[in-house]
C-alpha cells in the first residue's frame, strides 16, 4: 500500500474533493517504505523495515481552518477524514492570518527518484554494514553506525486545481569506528539519492582512517586559529544562520538581518564577496521536490550572492501584507566553490586545524548567530601543508555570519546530509580565519 | 537532542518550539473511548502464542494507544489546535539468542499474529550475525494488573475553547508586560499501554502528561536588539489540574527576583512576568567574564542534570551502542568498579526514581513489565550505579532490572532511556535566600536555555534564561550574555551546597532524543537550588556586520 502511484492518488484525491462540503479543501498524501540495519561493538544490533501511508485533509470555511489525517483509504474513511476536518474547522477560532489555497500553480518535475535506491533489499543492508565490520575486526577497531534508506511519494492536490505528484528515494550511511583503547575515534557520512553513488567501502575506509590517525592527540591551547572545514563541520552551522532568512522574523525585529530603526539587511554585504548560496529543487546533486508545504513551486533562489544578502523567504501571509511576491520555503542548500580538494585547501596552510565534524550545536544568542559546539571524530593539527598530529578536541563560540567573512579559500562542493536537519546539501571545505575555539574537551 | 521527528512551526526560526507529528488526527468527542483490558488481553494472548509457536523461547506484545492534542497560538492567535490517534500493536520476541521486532497497526487476530510470526523470523535471521545471545534478567510474573497516573483533571474533558483562552490569555498578558511578541503552546498526552509477556504479566497503563511552554520575545527597533524569556513551568505527569494556578505553589526566587512554581502552574502570571522580563534584558549589564559561584535554580538545573549525570550514566552508552549517534560516556565501567571515583563532592546524591509523583518518568512498570523502583546512581559523590534494562542487568552484576526500558510508540521496539535521575535535597536547613549571603562573587540563573555537552559528557556550556549578579551577599543588578563552561567532574566536585527539601522541584523535557532510527522520550528532573563554586562563565555577546 505504502507507494502509490499518480493515478491512484489522482482518483483519492479527487473522492476527497468531492465529499467536501467546505469553502476550500487541500490534501496532502505520503507515503514511504524505509528499511534500515543499525551495527555497534562489531556486530548488528537492530534491522528493520517500516511501512507507511498518510492523508491529510484540510478544509477551511472563510478563515476558520480544520485538518484531519487517517490511513486508510476506501470510501468511507476518505469521507470520515473530510467530515473531522470539517468539524473541526467548525470549531476553531478564525484566524486572522489564514490564507486561502493557491491557485494556478505548476510544478516542472525534478528528478528524486532512482530505480537502483528503490530495489535495495536486506542484502544490501547487510552488506553496507558488513563491509564496515569485518574491516574494523581485522584492524582491532571497533565499528558503530547506522543504514537508512527510503523510498517515498508525495502528492499534493487542491480544490483550486493544483496537483503535483512525484516519487522520491533516499539513502543515509554513518559510520563510527573507534580503536579499542577508546583513544582514536573517526566518522564518515553519505548521503544519496542513488544507490549507485554510494559505496560503502569508501566510506568505511575514510573513517577508519581517522580512526586510526587520531590517536594520541595532542592538547593544543583554545584560541582563534586558521581552519579547514571539511563539509560535515560547517553544513549544520549553515542551517541555524539560513534559519534566519524568514522575512517576517527580520522585519519584526527579531533575526540578525532585522536592522536598527526597523527595516531588515536585504542587500546589504554581511559576508566575503566569495560566498554565494542557493536552493535549485531541480539540482542534478541535490534534487528535491518541486512545491513546498504550502503548494508554492519551488524556484532557484540566490539567499546570498557575491556576499550580499540577496532574497529573504516570504510566507503567503507575510508576502500579501508587504506587497511581495510569495517565495516556497527552500528544500535544499546549496554553497558555491571551486574544484580545489580538501587535500589542495590543506596543502595551501601553513598553521592550521582540520575538523572533520561539528556536534551538538546549539544557538547561544540569535541576535548575532552566536553558536556553541564542538568538534569530534577526527580533529588535527595542520603546519607546513601536512596534517601534523592529532588533537583534543575543542568547544567553539562562533557565528556563521562572522565565519563566512573570515574565508580564505573554498573547496568543492559534496552532497551531506544535514545531522539535524532535514535539508539535501551541496557544500564545500573551506578554509577559514580566526575560528573562535574557547575550551578544551577530552572527548574522543 | 532534537532531531529530524520535529517540525518548526510557525516559521519562528528562532527562538521558536518543535512539535512532534505523529498519529493520525481524530475528533475530540473520540479521545475518551478506551479499548477494555478484557478485549486486549485475548489479543495479546493470540500474539503470545503464535511467537512461541514460531519458536520464540520469550515474547511479549505491547497494545498501544497514543493520544495527543496540540494548541498552537502566536499573539493573539490560535494558529492550529490537532488532536491526533495513533494505535497499534507491537510484538518482540527472543528467538535462538536473538531479538526480532515486528509491529502492525492491524489489531485484528490474524495481524497480529502475523506480526508475531514475521518478529520470529526476523529474530532468527538476526541470530546468524548475533556474536552474543540475548540474556534477560529474570521478572516474575504479576498477573492482570493496572496502574495510572494520578489525574484530578483530565484534559480531554476541558473544552478545547477555554484552553485556548487561556493560553490567549498568557500571550495578551506578556505582551502588556512588555514583549512585543508571544508564543504558546499546550501540548496534552495520554498513552493508553496493555503489556503482556510470556512471564505471565497482563499489565493496563493509563498515562496521561501535559506541558504548556511560551517564548516571549521583546524588540527594540531603535537600537536593532531583541531578547527572550521563555515559560518558568515544567512538563508533568499530571492532569490539567497543573493549569489551575494556586497561591501555595508558589515560590519566591531569592530575593524575590521571579515566582517559581510547584504543584500548579500560573502560566498568565509568569507570560507577565516575562514580557517585563525580554523587555529587562534589552538593557540589562553585560557580564564581565571569570570565575564566579553560580547559584542555579531547579528550573535551571534540571537540564545540567540531564546531559551530564542522565545521559552518561545510561548503560547502552556506557557499552558502546550509541557510539555512532549520541555518543559514549566517560563514565566507564572501571570506574563504576573502583567503588571510590569521585563524580561529585560528598554533598551530591544523585538518584534514579520511576516512581516520583508528577514526574514525567512515573509509571507503574516499565515496558518490559518490571516494577518501576528507585536507586542510587551517585552516593555521597561516588558513582555507584548506571540505568539497566533487562539485557544489560548482568553487566553490572545486578539480579533484576532497573525498569528502564521504554519506546516511544506501538510501533518502535523498546530499549534502555533515562529514568528521571534527580539531585536529592540537602540534609541542612538552608534556603536560596540564606544561601546568597555567604557568597561573595556569584551570579544566580534561574531557567534553562542554551545547552550543549560533548559526546563523552565531558565538557559543557549552558545558557539560562535571568541572570543577576551577586556581590557580598546580595543578588543585585540583572545580567546579560552569560554562559557557564565546565568540565563535568570538575562541576560537580564544585558543589558546595544544596538547599532543603522545601526548595526542591522538578524540571524536564518531553523530547529527550536517542538511538537510530530516533525516539524521543520523558523525562524529569528534580533538585534543590545548589551552589558551584568558581566556574568558568563566558561573555557571549558579539557584533556581526
Amino acid at each position: 500500500m505504502s507507494i502509490l502511484t499518480q493515478e491512484q492518488t489522482k482518483r483519492i484525491c479527487d473522492r476527497v474533493m468531492a465529499f467536501s462540503k467546505a469553502d476550500e479543501c487541500r490534501v496532502t498524501i505520503k507515503g514511504s517504505r524505509n528499511g534500515n540495519i543499525r551495527f555497534a561493538r562489531n556486530t548488528v544490533s537492530t534491522a528493520g523495515l517500516a511501512d507507511d501511508t498518510q492523508i491529510e485533509v484540510q478544509v477551511a470555511f472563510g478563515k476558520k481552518q480544520g485538518t484531519a489525517t487517517i490511513n486508510e483509504f476506501d470510501d468511507k474513511s476518505l469521507e470520515k477524514a473530510v467530515r473531522r476536518a470539517e468539524e473541526l474547522a467548525r470549531l476553531a477560532p478564525e484566524n486572522p492570518e489564514f490564507m486561502p489555497a493557491v491557485a494556478g500553480r505548476q510544478f516542472k518535475a525534478s528528478n528524486t527518484f532512482a530505480q537502483r535506491s528503490a530495489d535495495i533489499d536486506p542484502e544490501f543492508r547487510a552488506q553496507a554494514a558488513a563491509y564496515s565490520i569485518e574491516a574494523c575486526r581485522k584492524k582491532n577497531l571497533v565499528a558503530a553506525g547506522f543504514f537508512n534508506d527510503s523510498t517515498s511519494f508525495e502528492t499534493i492536490a487542491n480544490s483550486n486545481g493544483v496537483f503535483g505528484h512525484q516519487a522520491e528515494t533516499a539513502l543515509d550511511f554513518t559510520c563510527t569506528v573507534r580503536t579499542e583503547d577508546g583513544r582514536g575515534s573517526g566518522w564518515v557520512r553519505r548521503s544519496a539519492r542513488d544507490a549507485a553513488k554510494f559505496d560503502p567501502r569508501e566510506a568505511a575506509d575514510v573513517a577508519i582512517e581517522k580512526a586510526l590517525r587520531s590517536v594520541e592527540a595532542k592538547a593544543l591551547e583554545p584560541g582563534r586559529y586558521t581552519v579547514v572545514m571539511e563539509p560535515a563541520a560547517t553544513s549544520d552551522l549553515l542551517v541555524y544562520m539560513l534559519n534566519g532568512f524568514d522575512a517576517r522574523s527580520a522585519d519584526e525585529g527579531r533575526s540578525f538581518l532585522s536592522k536598527k530603526g526597523g527595516a531588515n539587511r536585504l542587500g546589504d554585504k554581511l559576508f566575503d564577496e566569495q560566498v554565494n548560496i542557493w536552493s535549485d529543487p531541480w539540482d542534478k546533486d541535490v534534487p528535491v521536490l518541486p512545491w513546498d508545504g504550502t503548494m508554492l513551486p519551488r524556484e532557484r533562489q540566490a539567499l546570498i550572492k557575491n556576499g550580499r544578502v540577496n532574497a529573504l523567504e516570504y510566507s503567503l501571509f507575510w508576502a500579501k501584507k508587504k506587497g511581495v511576491l510569495p517565495t516556497a520555503s527552500a528544500g535544499n542548500i546549496i554553497m558555491g566553490g571551486t574544484d580545489k580538494s580538501t587535500a589542495e585547501l590543506i596543502a595551501n596552510t601553513r598553521k592550521g586545524i582540520l575538523v572533520t565534524r561539528t556536534w551538538y550545536i546549539r544557538m547561544v544568542d540569535p541576535q548575532s548567530v552566536l553558536l556553541t559546539g564542538l568538534t569530534r571524530d577526527g580533529t588535527f593539527y595542520i603546519e607546513n601543508g601536512k596534517i601534523k598530529h592529532p588533537i583534543k578536541n575543542f568547544r567553539f563560540n562562533e557565528s556563521p555570519v562572522t565565519m563566512l567573512n573570515n574565508i580564505d579559500e573554498i573547496g568543492k562542493p559534496v552532497v551531506i546530509g544535514g545531522d539535524e536537519s532535514a535539508y539535501s546539501m551541496l557544500i564545500p571545505s573551506m578554509k577559514i580565519r580566526d575560528f573562535n575555539f574557547t575550551s578544551l574537551s577530552d572527548a574522543v | 537532542m532534537e532531531r529530524r521527528t520535529f517540525l518548526n512551526i510557525g516559521g519562528l526560526a528562532f527562538g521558536s518550539m518543535l512539535v512532534p507529528i505523529a498519529g493520525r488526527a481524530i475528533a475530540a468527542e473520540e479521545l475518551i473511548d478506551r479499548m477494555a483490558a478484557s478485549l486486549k488481553k485475548p489479543l495479546a494472548d493470540i500474539a503470545l502464542n503464535a511467537a512461541t509457536q514460531a519458536g520464540a523461547s520469550y515474547c511479549d506484545v505491547r497494545i498501544g494507544r497514543y493520544l495527543n492534542q496540540f494548541i498552537i497560538t502566536r499573539d493573539l492567535n490560535v494558529e492550529n489546535v490537532a488532536n491526533t490517534e495513533s494505535a497499534g500493536v507491537g510484538v518482540r520476541v527472543i528467538c535462538n539468542g536473538a531479538y526480532g521486532f515486528a509491529a502492525t497497526s492491524d489489531m485484528s487476530p490474524d495481524g497480529v499474529a502475523k506480526a508475531a510470526r514475521q518478529a520470529v523470523a526476523i529474530a532468527k535471521a538476526n541470530a546468524r550475525l548475533q556474536t552474543e545471545p540475548v540474556r534477560l534478567a529474570p521478572v516474575k510474573g504479576v498477573g492482570e494488573v493496572s496502574w495510572a497516573t494520578p489525574i484530578k483533571k483530565d484534559w480531554r474533558l476541558v473544552p478545547v475553547k477555554e484552553k485556548a483562552e487561556l493560553l490567549i490569555a498568557a500571550n495578551r498578558a506578556g505582551m502588556a508586560g512588555g514583549a512585543s511578541f508571544m508564543q504558546s503552546m499546550l501540548f496534552q498526552v495520554n498513552q493508553q499501554k496493555y503489556f503482556a509477556s510470556t512471564d505471565g504479566s497482563y499489565i493496563d497503563q493509563d498515562l496521561h502528561r501535559l506541558w504548556a511552554p511560551f517564548n516571549a520575545t521583546a524588540v527594540d527597533k531603535s537600537t536593532g536588539r531583541f531578547r527572550t524569556r521563555s515559560s518558568l513551568g515544567a512538563p508533568v505527569g499530571m492532569g490539567y489540574e497543573y493549569l489551575d494556578a494556586r497561591a501555595e505553589h508558589k515560590v519566591k526566587a531569592a530575593g524575590g527576583v521571579a515566582t517559581l512554581y510547584t504543584g500548579s502552574y500560573d502560566i498568565v502570571e509568569d507570560a507577565r512576568a516575562a514580557g517585563r522580563d525580554a523587555k529587562a534584558k534589552l538593557t540589562a549589564k553585560s557580564v564581565t567574564p571569570g570565575k564566579y559561584d553560580l547559584m542555579l535554580t531547579p528550573e535551571h538545573l534540571w537540564l545540567t542534570i540531564h546531559e551530564s549525570v542522565g545521559h552518561p550514566t545510561e548503560l547502552d552508552r556506557v557499552l558502546g551502542y550509541e557510539a555512532n549517534f549520541a555518543g559514549t560516556s566517560f563514565a566507564t565501567l572501571d570506574k563504576w568498579q573502583s567503588k571510590k571515583f569521585k563524580y561529585g563532592a560528598e554533598s551530591v546524591n544523585i538518584v534514579a526514581d520511576k516512581t516520583t509523583p508528577n514526574s514525567l518518568g512515573a509509571v507503574g512498570y516499565d515496558d518490559e513489565g518490571v516494577r518501576s523502583r528507585r536507586w542510587d546512581i551517585i552516593r555521597n559523590g561516588i558513582l555507584v550505579n548506571y540505568q539497566a534494562t533487562r539485557d544489560q542487568a548482568h553487566i553490572i552484576g545486578e539480579k533484576e532490572s532497573h525498569g528502564c526500558s521504554y519506546a516511544d510508540s506501538w510501533s518502535t521496539m523498546q530499549f534502555q532511556r533515562m529514568p528521571n535521575v534527580s539531585l536529592e535535597a540537602g540534609e541542612k536547613k538552608l534556603t536560596p535566600d540564606e544561601m546568597v549571603k555567604d557568597i561573595k562573587k556569584g551570579i544566580y540563573i534561574v531557567g534553562d536555555g542554551s545547552f550543549s555537552i560533548d559526546q563523552q559528557r565531558y565538557n559543557f556550556q549552558f545558557g539560562g534564561q535571568l541572570f543577576y549578579e551577586i556581590k557580598d551577599g546580595k543578588i543585585g543588578n540583572m545580567l546579560e550574555d552569560v554562559a557557564y563552561q565546565a568540565n563535568t567532574q570538575e562541576f560537580w566536585n564544585a558543589c558546595a551546597a544544596v538547599c532543603d527539601r522545601r526548595d526542591w522541584r522538578m524540571g524536564g523535557t518531553f523530547f529527550d532524543g536517542k538511538g537510530q532510527p530516533q525516539q524521543i522520550s520523558i523525562v524529569s528532573h528534580g533538585a534543590s537550588t545548589a551552589r558551584f563554586n568558581g566556574i568558568n562563565v563566558i561573555n557571549t555577546a558579539r557584533k556581526i556586520g
